[in-house]
């Protein structure tokens, strides 16, 4: 486990931001602290108040209430153009009419930094994103993964305490964005500037942020390590958005030794320390939550596990190196999903197949 | 076999109406060569001799100055209200924007010598003395609607993110203006200048009613017209008219192409 507690200082602070647009409330108070260097990522659905948030910071919108310091300056009634934030753009927001060069050198001007030392920053800011030697190549005759990277060295040159990134990969292909999300890392870590990323993919959350902002309707359900997030989401749903999640209903029967007492179905009693109950606990009908890799299949007498219970395999799905299968267990009336690697001698069972299924007390993750 | 059919009836329907349209404008440069002072074939004989009459005429000069003078002023009238008006349609909710931008773009319906008329009540009415000036008045009235056309497609196909982007790297909203959303507008800018002069540079119902003592060329030719010893001279005009107009459209149209382009619309036909 992962230490959660943010390290370093506080280089942007949020107090109980809100936005409302007329009547909707885009953004319901949110507050936290994103810390200078570190890779922060906003991930929720659409229409969580991710890209809002990134506005507020950027300088785009102003807050309904509430306060957002960047650096320890209250940033009320500054506008973007002065605030030490950049950003790139969903769209990317090239300039048509500027080549690659002009485009990255556009925010220079006003530094007054001369010929030479321009054209210097921006040889070296396109050099950071592979794009060395692209300067005189029209905005127009760019593909999308190097307007992509034009404007991040646009961004970049600027040499901003804060880059915004607002989901700046969804419009590449599965490859490219798969290449870029490490590349983005690498970047990161090389530059050393802090970036806030808005991204509704949770693998690209997981993959490149030290610690993520999981918003729902307006607010942060959970700000943690991508660790924790995935191995202690607060409720049902954090869990079912990073990530699969098996869902067992539950009642908890009692409390001995400092562990709470379970009753699943479809698995039975377990006990579990107070740890695995991130969200805190309800105390009658509540549900908890298992991932796919933490049960087991057993397919020898031999193999043992700390619990077992006894299904029935209804779907199997290949992938090559993995198979997920879906097992109806008794008492349930959703099936379990198991993902199981497909070492050398292990079978990959068919649907109607009997099935043990293997499991630990330290895989049950109690849900608020 | 029906289809087939129907596409020749079709083509042969479109072939007609083409000739129908532009048959008499391709007979004037016809006429306008021919050596004789009747309009009629058979053609009697080549010659440049009525161009060389019209640059010798005095008064034709005089009306040529006052409508290139109508025509500038006129095009960059509207062209610079078309700017306000399609800037704030295309950014800017405000209550009433559509009955606004519809009553702005009226005049396009509006049968020109209901507008000529009125104009011409009111200004007399208000005591204003006819002359040129008017009938730019009145050219900006019908020009405008076709320059918020345009400019409005020039403005609302840019990707609003540019201006934001601009600011986000340090600009204030003036040189945002000029850095990002000028230059992306300025082929916008240019048809609709070129579009706006065409327009006044022919029109002739409201220069007709509008116009004082100095007449614009449409407005001479039309006096020209009364004498059958002129026609051939008009006819030679009529012609150059035509050859100017044709390039300056084709101008209009190719910038408002490369503004679409630029700001990464489809682009199509106005």
């Amino acid at each position: 486990m992962t230490d959660d507690r943010p390290r370093g200082r506080a280089l942007i602070e949020l107090d109980r931001v809100e936005k409302r647009f007329d009547e909707v409330a885009a953004l319901k108070g949110v507050s936290g602290s994103i810390m200078e260097g570190e890779f922060f990522s906003l991930l929720g659905p659409s229409g969580c108040g991710k890209t809002t948030l990134l506005r507020l910071i950027a300088g785009f919108d102003e807050p309904t209430r509430g306060a957002i310091a960047i650096d320890g300056k209250p940033m009320a009634g500054v506008p973007a153009n002065l605030r030490p934030t950049n950003m790139v753009f969903q769209s990317y927001a090239i300039f048509p009419h500027l080549d690659v060069a002009q485009n990255v050198a556009y925010g220079l001007r006003r530094l007054r930094l001369g010929r030479e030392e321009t054209a210097r920053r921006v040889e070296e800011a396109l050099g950071m994103v592979d794009l060395a030697g692209y300067g005189k190549r029209a905005a127009h005759a760019l593909s999308g993964g190097q307007r992509q990277r034009v404007a991040l060295a646009r961004a970049l040159v600027m040499r901003p305490r804060v880059l915004l990134l607002d989901e700046p990969l969804s419009a590449l292909d599965k490859k490219l964005r798969e290449q870029m999300q490490v590349e983005l890392r690498r970047l990161q870590r090389a530059v050393g500037i802090t970036f806030i990323l808005v991204t509704h993919d949770q693998e690209e959350a997981l993959i490149m942020s030290d610690r993520i902002a999981v918003m729902f309707d307006g607010e942060i359900a959970q700000l943690a390590s991508p660790e924790t997030l995935y191995r202690r989401p607060v409720d049902r749903r954090v869990a079912s958005f990073i990530g699969v999640m098996n869902f067992f209903d539950a009642r908890v029967t009692g409390e001995s030794a400092g562990l709470i007492e379970l009753d699943v179905a479809g698995l039975g009693p377990v006990a579990i320390p107070p740890e695995q109950a991130p969200g805190g606990r309800n105390a009658a009908g509540t549900t908890v939550g298992i991932r796919p890799e933490m049960l087991t299949l057993l397919f020898s007498d031999t193999e043992r596990a700390e619990h077992e219970v006894s299904g029935e395999v209804v779907d199997a799905v290949y992938y090559g190196d993995m198979t997920y299968y879906d097992l109806k267990l008794p008492g349930t009336e959703r099936p379990a999903t198991v993902s199981m690697r497909n070492t050398a001698g292990r079978p990959v069972l068919r649907p109607g197949d009997p099935a043990r299924v293997g499991w630990g007390r330290e895989s049950v993750i109690l849900l608020a | 076999m029906a289809r087939a059919r129907g596409q020749g009836w079709l083509k042969g329907y479109a072939i007609g109406y083409l000739v129908f349209l532009y048959a008499p404008v391709f007979l004037l440069p016809i006429f306008a060569f021919n050596d004789s002072a009747i309009i009629a074939f058979p053609l009697s004989g080549f010659t440049t001799a009525n161009f060389q009459q019209l640059w010798a005429t005095d008064a034709m000069h005089g009306a040529l100055v006052n409508s290139l003078q109508v025509a500038v002023a006129a095009a960059v009238i509207s062209t610079l209200l078309g700017i306000c008006a399609a800037r704030a349609s295309a950014r800017y909710e405000f209550p009433g924007r559509r009955a606004i931008i519809g009553f702005i773009m009226l005049p396009l319906v509006l049968p020109e010598i209901i507008v000529a008329v009125a104009l011409l009540v009111v200004l007399v009415q208000l005591g204003f003395a006819l002359s040129l000036w008017t009938v730019v008045l009145g050219h900006v009235l019908v020009c405008t609607p076709f320059s918020i056309a345009i400019l409005s497609s020039a403005f609302q196909n840019m990707d609003r993110s540019l201006e934001e982007a601009s600011q986000d790297l340090g600009e204030g909203r003036m040189m945002t203006f000029l850095r990002v959303t000028l230059p992306l507008v300025t082929p916008g800018i240019v048809a609709s200048l070129l579009i706006g002069f065409t327009i006044s540079l022919d029109e002739f119902i409201i220069a007709f009613f509008l116009t004082g003592t100095e007449p614009t060329l449409p407005v001479y030719i039309w006096s020209q017209l009364r004498f059958t010893a002129k026609l051939p001279g008009v006819m030679a005009l009529g012609c150059l008219l035509l050859v100017l107009s044709l390039a300056l459209l084709c101008a209009a149209e190719y910038f408002r192409r490369r503004s679409a382009r630029q700001t990464g619309s489809s682009g199509g036909y106005l």
